[in-house]
């Protein structure tokens, strides 16, 4: 039998997507602009989800897979970077990178 | 003889041509001989057509003489053709005559000038045109040789150009000629359109066939000449010009404000007379302002202190009297008036001249003073001019002129009383400011000494003697008709002008109304004696007085005009200055930049706003989709 | 089971709130992985057991650990906890948080109501399995290149500088940089720095002893260490 009506689970996905949609917006050091990036991904994972198991089929958990393994591609690169960005500008204030601005 | 009437306007052009070219080049007597003597040879030319016209006149008593065809548009044909006619000998042979006089005064009057060669270019181009004004067949050459004096007058008055005022008094008489001139082409273009052709005898006929007396086409058409002729001749209200005008040299102001230039309206009006005739209302106005100006100017010559000044609003008093002739009817008679007012106008600004220079450029004559001790010869010249002006009776030419007018002004049916008792005002009022002129400057005490090494030679000395003499016996063409039957002047110009309609049954008759302008002049010339000679002391008091400078500013006609006109312009100016019409142009570009200053704020290089905005952008985008 | 559902939807809001909320990076990163094995509960009930396994495991127990070795050998933890002090203001938000408020509504709005419900059927690994060697074959693919590309990536960037020159994705910056951006003990000289040729700079640049990339890449060896 069901358990979970539908709309409440997409809700749930919204409100995270969103919370992480303000984090991203709202702070500034990088570490937490990319946790909030996964806030994103994580949320919009749940919501292939729902829908996979809305029609009882496995293909949103396949869905949900991959967004796992570019999640994690773009953690490691994003790191990377991250690394050089304290390198150069000598702190993690995204603000700090600005020159390309008027 | 008549054959070498091109000769006439040809030789000045030729000689300014000459000196405009070559004059550097040459040394100033060449100059002097190429200048004056232009106007010379043309004045020779002119008598002897003159004689040739009195003793056989040409069939019609018009001589026509086509040079070639200027040009030939859609129907108009315009030639460079000349029309002798009775007027056109009678202005010819004082132009030339009284103008070659003036050029040889100027030899050596302006020796002295750096601007020599450029005075005699300027003078002969100025003889040119008016010579052509006089003899053009058509109105449009009529309006070259128009324009072309106002060139020259501007040129000329402005002659000294390195002072302010100068060239201020130019620009100033080029304006407010150019008002005039403005309403004279308006006429032209009205008469061609409405007649065909812009020939002035067939023009006459033309208009006298297709308009009836009275009919606003010929109303509108004789109203807008006439305004170009009050512009040009210094009449109300367009007179503000002359009194301004004396800045330039004093030859100038013989020929050209007195002689030539300022009595081209006169011959205007004569010119076209028929129209004027089909116009009986603008022919009267003709008249009233004739009256209204001569009286006005005479009354500011009252007050002046400034010689020039004097001898330029009784220009304007006296031209008024020869519209104030043409306007009752007696033609002839201000034709008679302008031959006269030459003689004796031109040697008053000579002398005039003279006695400037001596006083070491001194204009004001209170404080000259006894000067017929000291310069004596000048003195008997001008006193032959001040008697010629006021209209001393029988000894000089301008009473047999102008008394002629005030006398027709009564007699004509087209004069009235009230003309009549103006021009008798005017003729008191004339003797007194002339002779205020002759007491104050020549008789008393001698408040200023003239230069002591100043010579006269016989190049000016001449042309005031011949003026002098000529001002004296120059009225004997035309006598009263109660005296004899002598009316020379007035038989040659019949052809031409038509015949002052004499009026009866006025209540006003009697031989003792023919005396009553003799009665004026000589009363003016009497109170004049009276005030200047016999009680000075008080002259200085009334002359300072509120109403005395009101008078001496020309009745306030400056400073009225400046608040009508020069001031709403200038502040029309100042307010169009913002240039309304680029607004639209200066505001593309203005909107552009404030677009860009309003942009440019969105590129501040910080990665969260870009991110705000994509979040806002996908607001608005899951609104569009979710609301469709 | 709907309650569970309940239970864990709440600890996931209330937790992601925590995360963006936090000064401190390390405790971020711990309510972070509360949030996703909140996450986790709900594909459980949702009938999802496998990815709720893989949630776990990776998300929480890979990427999240990741941050966790970055914070850690980069000192952030303490370093961000003063700059976000120093700098954010509370009132900030009131942006973002307008913008996220808008758009909740939206997505409601678009997501509707009286949907049906779900979780009924339990999709376990054997299917997802079968799914996955079946018609998805090609994505399995695409991703594991996708991973090789990202390993390829980090590690390169996080490799040391060559004797001379500068690291891969370093810049030399000019003097005239914005105030703030140059090293706090930096200023007149460039910013670029190589490994190894500033020892004694202070809290700008980096230590001596910094880790490549490399080795906190999840599916690396360790590779050398450059000095």
């Amino acid at each position: 039998m069901a358990h979970v009506p539908m709309d409440y689970a997409l809700y749930l996905a919204a409100a995270l997507f969103l919370i992480g949609l303000v984090g991203v917006l709202v702070r500034r050091n990088l570490i937490f602009v990319l946790a909030s990036i996964e806030i994103m991904l994580n949320a919009a994972g749940l919501a292939f989800v729902v829908a996979g198991s809305r029609w009882g089929q496995p293909d949103g958990q396949i869905m949900f897979l991959f967004v796992l393994a570019m999640a994690a591609s773009e953690v490691a690169v994003g790191l990377a970077l991250l690394l050089l960005y304290r390198r150069v500008f000598g702190s993690l204030d995204i603000d700090r990178a600005s020159r390309m601005k008027g | 003889m008549l054959h070498l009437l091109f000769l006439v306007p040809a030789l000045p052009f030729a000689g300014f041509v000459t000196l405009a070219l070559f004059g550097r080049l040459l040394p100033r007597r060449a100059v002097a001989w190429v200048g004056a003597g232009s106007v010379g040879l043309a004045a020779v030319v002119a008598l002897g057509i003159f004689a040739s016209f009195v003793a056989a006149p040409p069939a019609g008593d018009a001589f026509g003489q086509v040079l070639w065809t200027w040009f030939s548009v859609a129907g108009l044909t315009v030639r460079v053709a000349f029309y002798l006619d009775p007027l056109a000998v009678t202005f010819i042979v004082i132009i030339t005559g009284v103008g070659f006089l003036i050029h040889l005064y100027s030899t050596e009057h302006m020796a002295h000038d750096d601007g020599y060669t450029r005075f005699f270019t300027y003078m002969n181009l100025f003889v040119g045109f008016m010579l052509l004004l006089v003899l053009a067949d058509n109105l449009l050459l009529l309006y070259v040789g128009w324009e072309g004096v106002g060139l020259c007058s501007y040129l000329l008055i402005g002659f000294w150009y390195r002072h302010w005022y100068n060239g201020y008094a130019a620009r100033k008489a080029f304006v407010v000629t150019r008002i005039g001139d403005t309403a004279m082409i308006v006429g032209l273009f009205l008469l061609v359109t409405q007649l065909g052709t812009l020939q002035i005898q067939p023009l006459m006929q033309r208009a006298a066939a297709a308009w009836p007396t009275g009919s606003a086409l010929a109303v509108a058409a004789a109203a807008l000449l006439l305004g170009g002729a009050l512009g040009k001749s210094a009449q109300l209200p367009l007179q503000t010009w002359l009194p301004d005008a004396m800045a330039g040299p004093s030859p100038v102001s013989a020929l050209i404000h007195a002689a030539t230039m300022v009595t081209a309206g006169v011959y205007l009006v004569a010119r076209t007379n028929v129209l004027f005739d089909l116009a009986p209302d603008v022919r009267l106005a003709v008249a009233i302002i004739g009256a209204a100006t001569l009286l006005y100017a005479g009354v500011s010559a009252l007050f002046q202190t400034d010689i020039k000044r004097v001898l330029a609003y009784s220009t304007i008093s006296q031209v008024g009297y020869m519209f104030l002739g043409l306007g009752v009817g007696a033609w002839s008679a201000g034709i008679f008036l302008f031959w006269t007012h030459a003689f004796f106008k031109a040697l008053l600004f000579l002398a005039a001249g003279v006695v400037i220079e001596a006083m070491d450029d001194e204009h004001d004559i209170f404080r000259m003073g006894g000067l017929r001790r000291r310069l004596p010869g000048v003195f008997w010249t001008f006193l032959a001019g001040a008697a010629a002006l006021a209209a001393v009776p029988v000894v000089t030419s301008g009473f047999y002129s102008k008394d002629l007018i005030i006398d027709r002004t009564l007699q004509s049916t087209q004069g009235s009383v009230g003309l009549w008792i103006v021009a008798l005002a005017g003729a008191l009022i004339t003797g007194l400011y002339a002779f205020r002129l002759v007491f104050v400057a020549f008789f008393g005490p001698v408040r200023n000494e003239p230069d002591p090494g100043f010579k006269i030679g016989w190049r000016v000395m001449l042309p005031l003697y011949v003026l002098a003499t000529l001002s004296v016996v120059g009225g004997l063409i035309d006598l009263p008709p109660n005296w004899t039957h002598l009316q020379w002047l007035d038989h040659f110009l019949a052809p031409v002008l038509p015949a002052a309609p004499d009026e009866t049954g006025s209540w006003v008759t009697g031989a003792w109304v023919t005396y009553m302008p003799v009665l004026f002049a000589l009363a003016g010339i009497g109170l004049a004696w009276l005030l200047y000679q016999r009680r000075r002391q008080e002259r200085a008091e009334v002359e300072t007085s509120a109403a005395a400078r009101y008078f001496r500013a020309g009745w306030g006609f400056d400073v009225a005009y400046h608040y009508a006109f020069e001031v709403p312009y200038d502040w029309l100016a100042q307010a169009a200055s913002g240039d309304w019409f680029d607004l639209p142009v200066r505001g593309i570009a203005w909107l552009t930049r404030a677009s860009w200053r309003a942009l440019s704020v969105t590129q501040n290089g910080l990665v969260r706003s870009y991110l705000f905005v994509i979040g806002l952008g996908v607001a608005v985008g899951i609104l569009l989709v979710v609301v469709r | 089971m709907t309650a569970t559902f309940y239970v864990a939807a709440a600890v996931a809001v209330v937790s992601t709130l925590l995360v963006i909320t936090r000064t401190r990076a390390l405790h971020a990163l711990l309510f972070l992985v509360v949030s996703l094995t909140a996450v986790a509960v709900v594909f459980y009930t949702l009938g999802a057991p496998f990815v709720a396994a893989l949630e776990i495991i990776i998300y929480a127990g890979a990427i999240i650990v990741l941050f966790v070795f970055t914070v850690m050998l980069l000192n952030i933890d303490t370093a961000s906890e003063r700059g976000e002090r120093a700098r954010v203001r509370p009132a900030w938000g009131a942006g973002p948080t307008a913008l996220a408020l808008v758009l909740l509504v939206e997505l409601a709005w678009a997501i509707g109501s009286g949907g049906p419900h779900v979780g009924a059927r339990v999709v376990g690994p054997r299917e997802v399995g079968v799914a996955l060697y079946g018609p998805y074959a090609i994505g399995v693919e695409l991703a594991s290149t996708l991973l090789l590309v990202a390993l390829i990536g980090a590690r390169h960037l996080g490799q040391r500088a060559r004797q001379t020159g500068l690291a891969p994705g370093e810049v030399e910056l000019p003097v005239d940089l914005a105030p703030g951006s140059l090293a706090p003990e930096g200023q007149g000289e460039l910013v670029a720095m190589t490994a190894g040729a500033h020892t004694d700079q202070g809290a700008g640049p980096p230590p001596d002893h910094e880790p490549s990339l490399a080795e906190t890449g999840a599916d690396e060896r360790a590779e050398r260490g450059e000095s």
